[in-house]
């Protein structure tokens, strides 16, 4: 099968380092997910991995060969482009067809194998408009069959949804991984939105500052956070320092108790959110940590607490993850 | 206070000084010079009249052909030779140049020679072309020839050189702001989808860069077809052009005929820029 490794990849551009020596397995057939904030490494990794960008040191294989340098059609990838990249001058269709194009297959053969693509993402009726005809969502699906035509065995996505807006992109989120699902090929998707990331990935790899912070399944990143960084960049996590060292507890696993008990960490409410279902509350704890505990609606109003209470968090030994310092 | 003049006042009020301008600079002009070419003339004078005489000579005219026929050869000539150079120099600054104060300055150094007149650079090439010229005595002194090349200079070939010399930036400016606004990911999408560096200049660049082009080669064209000067200069008076035909008529101070020729000049280019307008939509450019 076709399995993405990166051995030891680094990238720099004079003295500046974007990606610093990062290894890295893409299981084939899987979704993933590079997150991170900008400028950590991960829209270089991705435009690596095309062969866009060339690699200052490591290597690259797919699928045991070494493709580190090969150009970006011959190596089994394919890209879309974060502003999707469609010809302006060629119609829908033409688009679609234009690998092929480039192949010197016949404009009949080319046309037809392009409609199939248009069919798969249900674009096959505006075949004959130009892009600046089309609405966003409607672009990027056009440019999703233009990269899908070269049947590649990876689709390298850079941030595909950041140019829609919110309802649209969590339309096209469900979308894309139904495609994966249905394709059967690996998906490596760019994106800095973490909730991103969680709903599609089934491997989620966290950069910052152009490594690694942390790689797993969107379950394991979330609930066991490694450092600092992935527990504060992945959210829903509180970092308490206490005397073992700095942990991280999510906000919805932290008990607000009115009465100290014997493991607790005492700290003032400094404000109430109330969010529908659940409440959030943001504390200061003694040691200065700017905590939130997202508590039930029906706990809270249970024994509400009011801007200034002094209150006891409590968490379960399960629930506290020692972050790396 | 309340300001009681109306939107639409306002704005016949905004355009009325460009109008004027216009009117009076442009239009009015025009107007008179079709007055004129129906008008009568003698050796030493021209008077008010309607005759059609001068466009009836001008229409039946074996040398009005041959002239528009020399006029449309030096034309395609040097839109054919400005196109490539400018084409091939706006894709340097634009797409093999990486930094952008790199493209600004290289881009003022192409308009240098322009801070010169016309006339200055084109006399210049007369002691380069010239039988005992810097061209000819490299030639003969490398033994590449052992007569001088009489053709150098006065001559079409000179006219042509010296109208591409003085042209080609007419066309590097467009081109490479059309190029300027080509989105380099366009480029890697093609590159992507396996496109060789000649097919993405044939399949993405030269399709992206057709109105630049177009707004170049209606410069060259309108610039070629009027002019009189360069011809007169650059082929000794041997060769002629329709801008030399009106500008001998005007010495000769038949301004009637001259201002008919004018006229079907006038109408020649607009009938051209009309055809080229057709191949670009050239509102989205501006």
């Amino acid at each position: 099968m076709s399995e993405l490794e990166l051995v030891s990849v680094t990238k720099t551009y004079g003295d500046i380092i974007a990606v610093n020596n990062i290894d890295h397995k893409f299981v084939s057939g899987t979704y993933s997910c590079l997150l991170g904030p900008s400028g950590c490494g991960k829209s270089s990794t991705l435009r690596m991995i095309a062969g866009h960008e060339i690699v200052t040191e490591g290597e690259i294989t797919l699928g045991g060969t070494n493709i580190t340098s090969l150009p970006p059609a011959s190596r089994g990838t394919a890209m879309m482009f974060q502003n999707y990249a469609l010809f302006p001058h060629l119609s829908v269709v033409d688009n679609v067809a234009f690998s092929q194009k480039m192949q010197g297959i016949g404009k009949d053969a080319r046309r037809s194998r392009a409609m199939e693509l248009l069919e798969l993402v249900h674009m096959e009726e505006y075949a004959d408009r130009i892009p600046d005809q089309l609405s966003g969502g409607q672009q990027q699906r056009v440019a999703l069959a233009r990269s899908l035509i070269t049947e590649p065995s990876i689709l390298l996505l850079d941030e595909p949804l950041s140019a829609l807006d919110p309802f649209l992109r969590i339309k096209m989120r469900l979308e894309l991984k139904k495609l994966q699902r249905q394709l059967g090929i690996s998906f490596i998707h760019v994106t800095h939105s973490q909730d991103e990331a969680l709903a599609l990935a089934d491997d989620i790899i966290v950069m910052n500052n152009a490594v690694i912070e942390q790689s797993g399944p969107p379950k394991e990143v979330f609930n066991e956070p490694r450092s600092e960084f992935v527990a504060k960049f992945i959210g829903g996590h509180n970092v308490v320092h206490t005397d073992q060292g700095k942990i991280a507890v999510r906000t919805d696993r932290i008990d607000v108790k009115k009465r100290k008990t014997k493991k607790t960490v005492s700290a003032t409410v400094r404000d109430v959110e109330f969010l529908g279902s659940t409440i959030n509350i943001a504390l200061s704890s003694d040691e200065k940590d700017e905590l939130v505990a997202a508590i039930p609606d029906s706990v809270f109003f249970n024994q509400p607490v009011e801007i200034g209470d002094t209150v006891f968090l409590d968490w379960k030994t399960e629930d506290a993850h020692l972050l790396a310092e | 206070m309340n300001n009681t003049i109306s939107p639409e006042k306002t704005s016949w009020m905004l355009v009325s000084p460009l109008a004027f301008i216009l009117g009076l600079f442009l239009v009015l002009p025009i107007l008179i010079i079709i007055m004129v070419s129906f008008w009568d003339y003698n050796e030493y004078n021209f008077f008010p009249a309607f005759i059609s005489e001068n466009y009836d000579y001008l229409l039946t005219s074996k040398v009005t052909l041959d002239t528009y026929l020399k006029t449309f050869k030096f034309m395609i000539l040097v839109w054919f030779f400005c196109t490539f150079i400018g084409f091939t120099v706006a894709y340097f600054l634009a797409f093999h140049v990486r930094t952008l104060p790199m493209q600004i300055a290289l881009f003022l150094l192409c308009t240098i020679p322009f801070w010169t007149s016309n006339i200055i650079r084109m006399i210049s090439w007369i002691p380069f072309l010239g039988r005992n010229g810097i061209a000819n005595s490299t030639l003969i002194s490398a033994g590449i020839i052992d007569q001088p090349l009489e053709w150098l200079l006065f001559s079409d070939f000179a006219v042509v050189l010296a109208f591409v010399h003085l042209f080609s930036l007419f066309m590097v400016v467009p081109v490479f702001n059309t190029m300027m606004r080509i989105d380099k990911s366009l480029i890697e999408a093609a590159r992507d989808a396996g496109a060789s560096g000649f097919q993405i200049l044939t399949n993405v660049i030269i399709p992206l860069s057709k109105p630049g082009i177009m707004i170049g080669s209606i410069f060259v064209v309108t610039l070629v077809m009027g002019d009189f000067i360069t011809v007169r200069f650059m082929s000794g008076g041997q060769s002629t052009s329709v801008g030399r035909v009106i500008s001998n008529e005007i010495g000769l101070l038949q301004y009637p005929a001259a201002a008919a020729s004018a006229v079907v000049l006038l109408i020649t280019v607009l009938i051209m820029i009309t055809i080229m307008m057709r191949f670009v939509d050239i509102r989205k450019e501006l």
